[in-house]
């Protein structure tokens, strides 16, 4: 069947059975690989997108239930003139990449943090980032997402 | 094991005189992958002699306006330098650093390096990396003696261009990299002194330009490149000193990352052609068992499913995308046998293992001195302990994916493996081809940490197999599943530790430990005792033992260091000091111990409900020494809330990179101290996904990791496993200080529940 909704602000179909993942109708029917497969039971985080703005692990919700939703993926984070979103920046910044496969839902997951809280507490952050990374870049994830908030900047002007 | 006290045992006494204390050495390391002694593959180097050989090399990465050298790098017009790494980058900067290592023997300008990927040739096995692993196998003296031709040609040989053994640096920079930047510098001078007129003494090279200060003239590299590159390069240029290092030892930021932040980089398992079919699998449950019978029409059934292939120990269902794949497979009900193996489960293995060691006769080992005397000795206080570890899974995040196209007799694989030459002849044996008819074509990895070595990945063999029976090209990817129940785990295994002390001093230790591998050469023991044995005894289940990253460093390193904070406990005695007493005075060893107790505060007061711990290991030339201050949670389960590392590897090239290796394998090294085992019954892993086998999350991970280089410039070590070993023995030790209760067996979470 085809299940129409729109994909980092344009609109898309695909030819797929209902219960097909979404993630599997990013990557196989639209080509968007940089969403990734970790684990299939949303455990992992690998594959977070946003759907209508909100945090989705997008190996466990079937394409089905995102039609006529807004779906926006790692490739639709920078602006419309290239320029990458803060935490992008942030993620480079501080270095916080290794093997990379996780960052892409580590970013997606920051991103939705960020626009949901402002300027996250190391609690906060302790909460919302239950994605894995294997290479172990957690305190830079941390100090990437301090940074892009200001958090990191006002914590040394008040250690100062 | 059960919590028991540690027995004392007061030994009748003998005439044994105690053995006059030196500097012991159980031997410097032999790289082990697998069951196979690996020499190590990858490139080439300006010193062969083999000039075919360079010149295809050279005619592979080079072209019009842009010459090749040594089959390592070229230079474009506009100054571009491109260094093809032999070495597969996931995510430990090798790339990066590699590039740093030639680029400032080179003078070059950084801005305008490149690094790419090496292709997958003979023409780039890895002479350094044969020369940097043969002195662990036939000792430093009969390595000199091997001239460099002859090691090109077994690098060639061998067939390997792998990525392991934390080896990039310290071989293929080191040996192949720096050298050839040096020798490529003094070709560009060469030429500049022709053209200019001058003296070479008055020459000088900065930011990709010789330039003669006289006269005002300079000429850039992209001008010089044609000429030089018709010069025959210096096999043993003069290399810079410390000193002059401009680009070693500095943190330039690596250049894979910004495409590792807008999903823009292609990892093996995103990579697509036209027409390209997508495959997934399921293997016998058991590891051994075979394919006994399938009915494919369920599979035949669900939309999108093209085809079903049997295996001799798989079922592949291949589909248009991983979906209709993956629901043609889980429609499927194959029969599969048991290969025989119905008896293995975890506690088998430990007994096995125990078993074997109660036996006394070891297949392996090493040591110096009289231990028995020693033990025996009068007043001597045995100390005996036993612990256990459990298999581990890699958890590489990218599950693997090979795609295969067999096209006019020629089989192409593309895919993220870490040794591209190993992969092509494992593919043509498969398959039945000849290497020749072979490509391979690397692509990014999403994590390794040793669990995409060639030799023990079937995924090669099954993407071989399957490609030759479709016309299309087909991607095979295996569930996060199969990737937990078909590993290649770090061992299983189990020691006993025992240890005389005589006036707080340890007199004698032994180390029986039951697993596949034999350890021996491979992780040094660094106390300087006046006894000492270690003794493996050889045990193989029916699972695949592999490499996982640092190898067998994480087993005897939590045996060792755990067993030291026990020793120091009988001797009533600071577990710092304790070590510190015991490592030879002055050494390296005893200045990075020293160095991370002053970091971390030892022995400054704690928060309530906060303990400390302290270890050390030698990994891969590398000393690691570790502090961790943890803390139980309400469910009994640890955290470490703060981490301290000092790191002596000689040299750190890049030391914003380096800090991310270790600071990733400490927290690898506590992610499965407190909750990782792969574990056994009827033959089958237990485990499956994330859910059964959890790695540790954000929240649990220390915030940050304070990581100090000793930089004491010393042989270069490696940077990407030597930060895994001290972890897990710290956070058991800091436990224990804050418990009282000895943790010996693995993982930490399973005797929190019990």
């Amino acid at each position: 069947m085809a299940i129409a909704f729109s994909v980092n602000g344009k609109p898309v179909s695909v030819e797929a059975d209902a219960d097909t993942p979404l993630l599997w109708a990013l990557r196989d029917d639209l080509g968007l690989t940089g969403t990734k497969f970790g684990c299939g039971i949303a455990a992992c985080g690998a594959c977070s997108v946003h759907v209508d703005g909100n945090l989705t692990r997008s190996c466990s919700v079937p394409v089905s239930e995102v039609a006529g939703k807004s779906v926006t993926t790692i490739e639709g984070l920078k602006s419309a003139d290239g320029v990458l979103h803060k935490a992008q920046q942030a993620w480079i910044d501080a270095q916080v990449p290794q093997c990379g496969y996780c960052q892409s839902g580590q970013i997606m997951a920051a991103v939705a943090l960020i626009e949901q809280v402002g300027t996250p507490t190391d609690a906060q952050i302790d909460e919302a980032m239950t994605n894995i990374c294997r290479c172990g870049t957690y305190p830079r994830i941390r100090k990437a997402i301090l940074a892009a908030t200001g958090a990191a900047a006002a914590a040394e002007q008040g250690a100062a | 094991m059960a919590d028991n006290p540690t027995p004392d045992i007061d030994l009748p006494e003998t005439a044994a005189p105690a053995p006059k204390p030196k500097r012991k050495g159980i031997k410097r390391r032999i790289f082990l992958a697998g069951s196979a002694l690996v020499v190590g593959g990858g490139i080439f180097g300006v010193w062969w002699t083999d000039s075919s050989v360079k010149a295809k090399g050279n005619a592979m990465i080079g072209g019009e306006g842009k010459p090749a050298f040594g089959s390592i790098m070229t230079i474009g017009e506009d100054d571009t330098v491109t260094v093809y790494s032999p070495h597969i980058d996931f995510g430990q900067g090798s790339h990066t650093a590699l590039g740093q290592m030639l680029a400032d023997e080179l003078d070059a300008d950084w801005e305008k390096v490149r690094i790419e990927q090496a292709p997958a040739d003979l023409a780039f096995a890895n002479a350094a990396l044969a020369k940097g692993f043969l002195p662990t196998m036939a000792g430093d003296f009969a390595a000199g003696l091997i001239p460099d031709a002859v090691i090109g040609m077994m690098a060639r040989s061998m067939p390997l261009m792998i990525t392991g053994g934390s080896s990039a640096i310290r071989f293929t920079g080191e040996i192949a990299m720096r050298r050839t930047g040096a020798a490529v510098r003094a070709a560009l001078i060469a030429e500049a002194v022709d053209r200019l007129g001058v003296p070479e003494s008055e020459l000088t090279t900065a930011d990709s330009k010789v330039t003669h200060a006289k006269s005002g003239k300079s000429l850039r590299y992209g001008e010089l490149a044609a000429g030089a590159a018709e010069r025959s390069l210096a096999s043993d240029p003069v290399l810079k000193t410390r000193e002059q290092w401009k680009l070693i030892g500095t943190g330039v930021p690596r250049r894979d990352i910004p495409a590792k932040v807008d999903g823009s980089a292609v990892y093996g398992i995103d990579f697509t052609l036209p027409e390209m079919r997508v495959a997934t699998i399921a293997a016998a449950p058991v590891r051994g068992g075979k394919l006994e019978s399938v009915d494919e029409a369920p599979a035949l059934a669900v939309k999108g499913v093209e085809k079903v292939i049997k295996l001799p120990d798989a079922v592949v269902v291949i589909g248009k995308g991983y979906w209709p794949a993956t629901k043609g497979l889980q429609a499927l009900s194959p029969k599969f046998s048991d290969g025989g193996h119905a008896a293995v489960n975890t506690p088998a293995v430990y007994a096995a293992q125990g078993k074997l060691m109660a036996g006394g006769k070891p297949d392996n080992e090493a040591g110096e001195g009289d231990v028995d005397g020693a033990f025996k000795a009068t007043g001597a206080k045995l100390v005996e302990a036993e612990y256990r570890v459990p298999f581990l899974h890699h958890a590489m995040m990218e599950p693997f994916a090979l795609t295969g196209h067999f096209k006019d007799g020629k089989l192409t694989i593309w895919g993220g493996l870490q040794d591209p030459l190993s992969t092509r002849v494992k593919a043509a044996k498969a398959a039945g081809l000849e290497v020749d008819q072979v490509e391979f074509v690397p692509m990014i990895m999403g994590g390794g940490f040793g669990r995409r070595f060639p030799d023990i990945v079937e995924i090669i063999d099954q993407i071989a197999i399957i490609a030759k029976q479709v016309p299309y090209p087909v991607k095979l990817v295996w569930s996060r599943e199969e990737e937990v129940r078909h590993g290649s785990y770090r061992p299983q295994s189990s020691a006993k530790l025992s240890a005389s002390l005589k006036d707080g001093a340890i007199t004698a230790m032994r180390i029986d430990y039951a697993q596949s591998g034999n350890a021996e050469g491979e992780v040094p023991f660094i106390y300087n005792l006046p006894a000492t044995s270690r003794r493996h005894f050889a045990y193989q289940s029916n699972q695949i033992d592999g490499p996982w990253r640092s190898v067998n460093a994480t087993q005897l390193g939590f045996y060792t260091e755990s067993f030291m904070d026990e020793l120091a406990l009988a001797a009533g005695a600071d577990p710092y000091q304790f070590r510190r007493k015991h490592l030879a005075e002055g050494s390296r060893h005893q200045k990075v111990l020293d160095e991370v107790a002053k970091r971390a505060g030892w022995g400054t007061p704690l928060p309530e409900g906060v303990g400390r711990g302290i270890a050390i290991v030698e990994s891969f030339d590398t000393i690691v020494a570790e502090v961790v201050e943890a803390t139980l949670k309400e469910d009994g389960s640890p955290k470490v809330v703060r981490a301290f590392a000092v790191v002596d590897c000689g040299t750190t090239v890049n030391p914003l990179n380096a800090e991310a290796q270790i600071m990733g394998g400490l927290i690898m090294g506590l992610s499965s101290g407190i909750g990782e085992a792969v574990t056994l019954d009827k033959g089958a892993v237990v485990e499956s996904n994330f859910s059964d086998y959890p790695i540790l999350k954000l929240a649990d991970a220390p915030p940050a990791v304070d990581v100090h280089f000793a930089d004491s410039g010393a042989k270069t070590g490696g940077i990407g496993e030597p930060g895994l070993p001290p972890a897990t023995p710290a956070l058991a030790n800091a436990l224990a200080s804050l418990t009282g209760k000895r943790i010996r067996n693995l993982p930490i979470l399973t005797q929190a529940k019990a």
